[in-house]
């Protein structure tokens, strides 16, 4: 006998993505939706949609969503906990979103400890725009404002978000993974059930930065892009748990 | 018989599939355009399917569904 084990999850509404061919946000969206409807959290979950590649992403998500205005989501969300405290409050946000404008939105949200989940995408470029410098560009890699190549004397060094936000106290949990192998995916999606679980225990604020493709403003075929998270960007940007690994959240 | 069903039209033939697949068993259809102008991923040998779930778990667009022999491992 056979046996259905995938099928499409009904945490997404169905609705056909329009990023690029190979792009992970894709995964990603699948990945967070999953987990909603695993925990049963799709009624009482409300998302805040960024700006950039995903900036409809309320569109995709079938639980309630907001769009906030550029890097604010961590401020919106925020708004939305405190007044809903029985809601599951995420943000979605790239790294033009939560890296550049959005900084000090995520740095003091989660100094405050907000009770919030933060999914942090990294794919080291301004996607929506056409592939510009973003602070997480790695050393050398090229752009088109940095056609030469990244070089830390003319554009400073990229930022480890993850490792920075874990030096602040309200900071529970803080995860970085990858969506470039299946192996990583499954991991992926573990620290993103692990997210939630520590929203829902009230235990304080919770991000996962998930390194993430661009395969059109990398330059580069959907597979090689899989093959360049492991061999660049993974160098830069340590794949582990930086606060939170003792916390046991079960099944 | 372990199986796949990949949808032809949200299709956007970007390979992921085809790169994870174990038995190298899914293609890119070369002579064959969906409605949005992609070469959509196909099955050239079902028989060989193992039900992995590799393809649906990397697909980006949520385009394929697994059916298991005898189910969950």
């Amino acid at each position: 006998m056979e046996e259905k084990v995938f099928s499409r999850t009904r945490g997404l509404t169905g609705k056909p993505f329009h990023y690029c061919p190979g792009c992970t946000h894709g995964i990603i969206h699948r990945l967070i939706a999953e987990t909603l409807s695993e925990l049963d959290i799709l009624d009482t979950a409300i998302g805040v949609s960024p700006v950039g590649c995903t900036y409809n992403n309320y569109e995709y998500f079938a639980c309630d969503m907001i769009q906030a205005a550029h890097g604010r989501a961590p401020a919106v969300a925020t708004g939305v906990k405190r007044v809903l405290p029985g809601s599951m409050v995420f943000t979605y946000q790239g790294d033009g979103d939560l890296a550049a404008i959005g900084t000090a939105e995520i740095v003091h949200a989660a100094a405050r400890g907000e009770k919030i989940c933060t999914f942090f995408v990294n794919n080291a470029v301004y996607g929506m725009t056409s592939g510009q410098m973003a602070p997480t560009t790695l050393l050398g890699q090229k752009t088109t404002t940095s056609p030469f190549g990244r070089s830390a004397a003319v554009q400073g060094y990229p930022i480890n978000v993850s490792e920075m936000l874990a030096t602040l106290q309200g900071a529970v949990f803080i995860e970085r993974v990858a969506v470039n192998s299946v192996r990583n995916i499954n991991r992926a999606k573990q620290a993103i059930r692990k997210a939630f679980k520590v929203q829902q225990a009230g235990l304080g604020f919770a991000m996962v930065e998930i390194l993430s493709t661009c395969p059109t403003n990398w330059g580069k075929d959907p597979v090689s892009a899989l093959k360049w998270v492991d061999e660049a960007m993974i160098r830069q940007y340590p794949l582990g748990v930086f606060r939170g690994q003792e916390i046991e959240v079960g099944d | 018989m372990s199986r796949i069903e990949i949808d032809q039209d949200r299709c956007k033939g970007c390979g992921l599939c085809v790169h994870v697949c174990p038995r190298k068993i899914i293609v890119l259809q070369q002579d064959k355009l969906n409605s949005r102008g992609f070469h959509p991923a196909g099955v050239v040998a079902m028989e060989r399917c193992i039900g992995c779930a590799f393809c649906a778990t990397i697909c980006p667009d949520s385009c394929i569904e697994v059916w298991r022999e005898g189910g969950k491992a």
